[in-house]
Parts: structure tokens; C-alpha cells; sequence
């Protein structure tokens, strides 16, 4: 097993003037692998490429090649090739030139070279196109011939970065089956980055989810859409309804206002969890006594395949739903979800907690903001104490003087009734807030928490 | 009758911007000493120009200092200013804006204030006053304008060029020579056409920076013969040729650049 193990990242570490850009990645690819990194613009997955490739450094940590450590190891003496986003061909050469570009610094004898640009240039479907200017080629021959550059110089693993995205959707769709093809032909291993989720699906035999920096989920496609194992990778793989739950008991839980059997266990009695259903799992009909709850088809759409339908519960939910029948909007619909469809995950927290200090006998202190609320006797000023704050009760303002504190919205995510948001603050703190309002990703909003709303209590 | 009318507007305002320089062509082609007379055609003054180097050494002399500054200071600026560019493009926000107009200055600074200005300098400096001075000094007034030219270049250049070159097994030299430069080479030459011009034509700077050695330039020796009453003739069919070797220069570097736009629309 270890021996088998190419690339191996241990506790890498990348801050950037303060932010976190990676946090303590540990991961291990294997030989032969077809790994993506998953995740929304910003999340990390290049700068973790790019650490691989050699042209950064991480802060901390290191990348094993072989059992060898990369420190210091500068990109032309790595056994790695990159295809970058940008193709960056080289315009004053030709295809040929280009492909043969990393073999003649090694100085590899001509005919060597020349059979070994003939292959590539074979593998890429370009044969003949070896006198052509690069500039008179299409944006797909042009990333083609990028990947020929990469591969000719034999690397024992082949970094992607986006390579597709430049592309429009029939070429991107078409390059997929091809890249998949050379990957299998080659042997060779792939590290590819995307935040396209389609093309992580299609393309992977492991994906590896990243957010803000962090490692989400590793597994299989099917692993992830199917067991997304935190709200994030829900949302962000494919369409799901994500709801509020509660594990009532082992293979049972409560969402909706209705309580359904599941396969999962060991999340104890009476615990909140989330709760993920794929819009193309839930079972759609005309009212009838087998259907675990009703509502009304509020819009439905053609999607080509399918039917996307919006139906409003009777316990005022919203779920998203596919089906292949449609249901004309006011129709009065029943509906079903079986229990392997019904995907339990931990919460990552059910109340915000934060470290406060005590000012006088109703003010507080916490996050860099000053808060009104009631104290119980046995605390002082100056002591350090929890507040604790429901998400739903924290009120969110328009104007920066409405509140005690200011914060970037991040990653709204919809739970059938309402939005739970995760806000930043200007101190890199996280807020979680429960609101009826739609917020957009990066919206500036003010805080402020009404005086019964914090609890407080002794630090534990 | 309208385009007719605009037509001999310009025509007549080419005549005129191009008369002086027509004129002195016309009578490179004859022999008399003074200007405006003709005495029908002769190439004399060509072959004086050539052979005898007309009224002694002194002009063979200027002409030869002029193109060895020239191809000095071109040379030079050439690279600093490549180098220069490729700083600048790595800049970012309000860093290279105030670089970039930084180097806008030396090109609209009157050239009398930029002669003096380094005189001075290069008198506290103790550096000798002469050709290393006016080399020098050439090369301040040259660089801006190789920066100017070579930008845009870098800028079409796809910003991951030098890792990619990396990637790919060169070395930082290799990765320079290889991929960065041949793809700057257009900027470079045509940024080398304009500063050798401008060195060429260069008065008021050598003048203050040349010292008292007495280096002389073609423009410090026109300049000088002018003073002594009359110009020498041959002056004139050197005048002529020093034209058309920068309107050639001139022409090269536009058709480079012309070539170079429709290439990367295409």
C-alpha cells in the first residue's frame, strides 16, 4: 500500500497577507489515480496545484514525491507537468516546436524526439498539424496541443488546472471522454482542478471537495453525491433539498414537520441534524393514502430529461423536485422518500458560542462588539464567559450603524423555509445566522442581537 | 469639389512640412558653395562627402562619434529597458501607475533642462565628460522610450509564459531566452529603432554633456559650422542621407508593428 502512494501532501499550510489560503491538507494520491480538486473559486485548489507543481511554496508542511520531499525543489527539476488554464502556447514556435520544446532542453537526441512528438501528437488526434503557427489553431486544438507539450516529457504525474474551462460546452464535453481516455491509456496519474462538479463526476476516480482552505470530503463521485457528509458538499454537488432535522432515534428522523425512516444510526436521541434529499429522490403523485406528505406544485419546468418542479408542503417547506412526469402548477400532489434516500449529516454546530468578557452588569463583550444583555449575579466585569446566541436571533441590518457589528455574508444556503448564512466579520470571526431574507454571497450586513436573545454562562 | 478642396489642403501641408527637407535634397545635387544657387547637376558633393571628407577630418570625425553613440546608448537602453518593462508589468494598482508615469517624464522634459540637468550631475559625480558622458546621457533619454515600446508586447504575452517554460524543464536563463525574449523581440527592435533615432538627432544634451574634449556630433559640429558663417555644402548631401536612413528606419518599424496587430487579431 505505501509504496503504492506517489504524491503524499502532509499538514500544508498557506496563509496570504493574513488569510487562510490552505489549512494542514494531508492527502495521499496513488499511482495511476485520477484525482480532482472540487471546490468554488477561491477555495484553495489552485494554490494547493500550484504548491504541487513547485511554483509556490507552502508556509508549512511538505510534499512527498516517491517518499522524496519537494521543499525547495524548483518546478524544471519536478517529474510533474502542468496544463494550465491559459494554454500559454508558445506563439513564436510551431506545433511541432512546441511539443518538442521540454525534450530538446533535455537534449534528447533528434530522433528521439521526433518519434516522441509524432506519438503525442498521435494521442491528441493532431497529426499533421505539426507546421502549423499555433495561433491559427482553435481554442480546443490549441489546449490539445498544451497537453501534448505537458506529456512529452513523460511526467510521472500530470497537473491540470481548469484546462477546460476556456472551451465552450461541446468541446469541453468532448475533451472530458478524451482526457478520461488518455488517462486510461497512459497510466499515468492526473490531479485535476475544477469547480465544475459535472466534470468532476464524470472525469474522477476520486474527488477531493476544498473549502476556504480546507479539506470537505475525499471519496468516490458516487461516495460524495450520494453521502455528502456536510451541507457544503451538499449544496455544492449536484441539486438537493438540505432541510433542518432531527434524529429522533436510530433509523429515524424528523424533518418537515413529518418523521420518516432512514438507514442511518448512531447520531443519538433527539439531536439536530441535516438532512439532504436529491431533488430526483423524492417520489411525486396524485394524492393518495401511500404518500408521506402533500402540498402544491407551485412552478414547473422542462429540463430536457426532466421535469424540475417547486412544490410548497402543507407545512409550509419548499422542496425541489424532479421527475420525468410533470405536474401542471396548482395541482395538489402527494409525495415519498425512501429511506436510503435520506442522507443524515452531523451538524457542524447548532447555536453560535462565542468567548466573551464581561464589561459591567449588562454589557458584554465579544467578536471586537459590544452587546446589551443580562448578566446572571455570579459573574464581574472582567470575567471571560460563553455567550451563546440562537442562528435565528440574530437580526440582520441593512445600514453598518444599525448594528453592534459588520460582516460579509458567505455561502447561503436554503433549508426549505428559510436561509442559514454563515457571515465573516471584520475579524475573521463566523457568525451563523437563520433569516427569512434572500442574501447574496459577499453582501456587507450589520449585527445586532437583541439583550434577551444572549445567554450567558460560565466557560466551560 | 469638397474632396478635391480637402485633398489640396493636404497636399499643400505635406509640400510645406516637407519643403525644407526637399530643398536641401534639390541642392545636394549641385556644386555651388552658397545655398539657393543652382549650378547645375553635379553628384560632387557626394563624392567630396566620401572621399575627401570635404573641409578636413572634422565632419568624417562627427559622423563616425554620432553612429557610435547612437548604436551605444540604442544598445543599451535596449536592455535596460526590457528589463525595465518586464518590472514595471509585474507591479500592481497605484505601484505602477506611478512608476509608469515615472518613466513619462524623461520623454516630455524639455531636453535643455534634461542637458544641463545632467552636466551638472555628472560634474558632481566626477565622471569624466566625454563619450562616456554623452553615452550615458543618451541612454537616460533613450530608456523611456524602449519601456514604451516593449509594454505592449508584454502585456499580449499570456501572463503564465515563464512558468509554463519552467514546467517544462528550462531554467530561469533558459526559460529568459528561450520563450520570454523571442516573444518580446518585435518590441525590442522596434524600441532600439527609436532610441538609435533618437540619439541620432540629439543636440541640446550633447552639447551640455560632451565636455571639453572637444567630441563633436554631427549636430555639435552642424551647429558649430553654422556659427562660423555658412554651412559647409557637403553638409548638405550628408543631411539628405541621414534622412532617408531614419525615414527607412521609421518605415521598418511601422510595417513590424502594423504586421504585428494584424497578426494577433487574426
Amino acid at each position: 500500500m505505501a509504496q503504492d502512494i506517489i504524491i503524499d501532501i502532509r499538514n500544508v499550510s498557506k496563509h496570504f497577507d493574513g488569510k487562510v489560503i490552505l489549512e494542514d491538507i494531508n492527502l495521499q494520491i496513488r499511482k495511476g489515480e485520477f484525482v480532482t480538486f472540487l471546490g468554488p473559486s477561491g477555495c484553495g485548489k489552485t494554490t494547493l496545484l500550484k504548491i504541487i507543481g513547485g511554483f509556490k511554496e507552502p508556509d508549512q508542511g511538505s510534499i512527498y514525491l516517491n517518499g522524496k520531499d519537494l521543499t525547495g525543489v524548483p518546478p524544471y527539476e519536478r517529474p510533474l507537468n502542468t496544463v494550465f488554464q491559459r494554454y500559454a502556447l508558445f506563439p513564436h514556435l510551431d506545433v511541432y516546436e512546441n511539443i518538442a520544446f521540454g525534450l530538446k532542453l533535455k537534449n534528447v537526441p533528434d530522433k528521439e524526439i521526433d518519434k516522441r512528438v509524432r506519438k503525442m501528437l498521435k494521442l491528441v488526434s493532431l497529426t499533421d498539424y505539426e507546421q502549423r503557427d499555433v495561433d491559427s489553431l482553435s481554442g480546443g486544438q490549441q489546449q490539445r496541443v498544451a497537453i501534448a507539450r505537458a506529456l512529452a516529457n513523460s511526467p510521472q504525474v500530470l497537473l491540470l488546472d481548469e484546462p477546460l474551462s476556456a472551451l465552450d460546452r461541446k468541446m469541453r464535453l468532448d475533451m472530458q471522454i478524451e482526457l478520461k481516455e488518455m488517462h486510461d491509456k497512459l497510466g499515468i496519474t492526473f490531479i485535476y482542478v475544477t469547480h465544475d462538479q459535472e466534470e468532476a463526476l464524470t472525469l474522477s476516480d476520486r474527488i477531493i471537495v476544498i473549502n476556504e482552505g480546507r479539506i470537505q470530503q475525499t471519496g468516490t463521485p458516487a461516495d460524495i453525491y450520494n453521502e455528502p457528509c456536510n451541507s457544503f458538499v451538499a449544496n455544492f454537488i449536484g441539486d438537493s433539498n438540505i432541510l433542518n432535522g432531527t434524529m429522533i432515534r436510530d433509523r429515524k428522523v424528523n424533518f418537515i414537520g413529518h418523521d420518516f425512516d432512514c438507514i442511518d444510526e448512531g447520531f443519538g436521541e433527539n439531536t439536530p441534524v441535516d438532512v439532504v434529499v436529491r431533488p430526483e429522490d423524492i417520489y411525486i403523485m396524485n394524492r393518495n393514502d401511500s404518500c408521506q406528505f402533500n402540498g402544491v406544485v407551485r412552478s414547473c419546468t422542462f429540463k430536457g430529461v426532466h421535469y424540475e418542479m417547486f412544490v410548497d408542503t402543507e407545512e409550509g417547506y419548499e422542496m425541489q423536485i424532479q421527475d420525468y412526469n410533470a405536474f401542471e402548477p396548482g395541482t395538489e400532489v402527494g409525495m415519498l422518500i425512501k429511506p436510503q434516500d435520506i442522507q443524515v449529516m452531523k451538524k457542524d454546530c447548532v447555536c453560535n458560542s462565542f468567548d466573551a468578557e464581561v464589561l459591567d452588569e449588562n454589557h458584554v463583550t465579544f467578536l471586537g462588539g459590544r452587546f446589551e444583555c443580562k448578566i446572571p449575579r455570579e459573574f464581574k466585569a472582567g470575567d471571560t464567559v460563553c455567550a451563546s446566541v440562537a442562528f435565528d436571533k440574530v437580526g440582520l441590518m441593512d445600514y453598518a450603524d444599525e448594528g453592534e457589528l459588520v460582516g460579509r455574508v458567505r455561502f447561503p444556503l436554503y433549508k426549505g423555509d428559510h436561509y442559514h448564512l454563515e457571515i465573516v466579520t471584520a475579524g475573521e470571526a463566523l457568525i451563523y445566522a437563520d433569516t427569512q431574507e434572500v442574501y447574496d454571497n459577499r453582501d456587507l450586513v450589520a449585527i445586532s442581537i437583541a439583550p434577551k436573545d444572549i445567554k450567558i454562562s460560565a466557560k466551560k | 469639389m469638397k474632396k478635391l478642396l480637402c485633398k489640396t489642403y493636404l497636399a499643400i501641408l505635406l509640400l510645406l512640412l516637407y519643403a525644407p527637407i526637399i530643398f536641401i535634397g534639390v541642392f545636394s545635387f549641385t556644386e555651388s558653395k552658397v545655398l539657393g544657387n543652382w549650378t547645375g547637376f553635379s553628384t560632387e558633393l557626394y563624392e567630396n562627402l566620401f572621399f575627401e571628407a570635404g573641409s578636413g577630418n572634422g565632419l568624417l570625425r562627427a559622423i563616425e562619434n554620432t553612429f557610435i553613440i547612437a548604436l551605444a546608448a540604442a544598445f543599451a537602453s535596449t536592455i535596460l529597458g526590457t528589463v525595465a518593462a518586464m518590472g514595471l508589468k509585474n507591479l500592481k494598482g497605484y505601484k505602477r501607475r506611478a512608476m509608469q508615469f515615472m518613466n513619462n517624464i524623461p520623454m516630455i522634459n524639455p531636453d535643455i533642462i534634461t542637458g544641463v540637468s545632467l552636466f551638472l550631475l555628472f560634474l558632481f559625480l566626477h565622471v569624466t565628460q566625454g563619450y562616456v558622458s554623452v553615452i550615458l546621457a543618451h541612454i537616460t533619454f533613450c530608456t523611456p522610450y524602449v519601456v514604451l515600446s516593449v509594454m505592449p508586447q508584454l502585456i499580449q504575452m499570456e501572463p503564465n509564459t515563464y512558468e509554463v517554460a519552467l514546467d517544462l524543464g528550462a531554467r530561469p536563463s533558459q526559460a529568459l531566452w528561450k520563450v520570454v525574449i523571442p516573444q518580446l523581440k518585435g518590441g525590442m527592435i522596434s524600441g532600439f529603432i527609436l532610441a538609435f533615432t533618437m540619439s541620432l538627432d540629439d543636440f541640446a544634451v550633447t552639447f551640455f554633456t560632451r565636455g571639453t574634449i572637444g567630441l563633436e556630433t554631427l549636430s555639435t559640429y552642424i551647429y558649430a559650422d553654422a556659427r562660423k558663417g555658412g554651412l559647409t555644402p557637403e553638409l548638405r548631401p550628408l543631411m539628405t542621407l541621414i534622412f532617408l536612413v531614419v525615414l527607412i528606419l521609421l518605415l521598418v518599424r511601422n510595417i513590424r508593428i502594423n504586421r504585428n496587430t494584424t497578426k494577433a487579431k487574426a
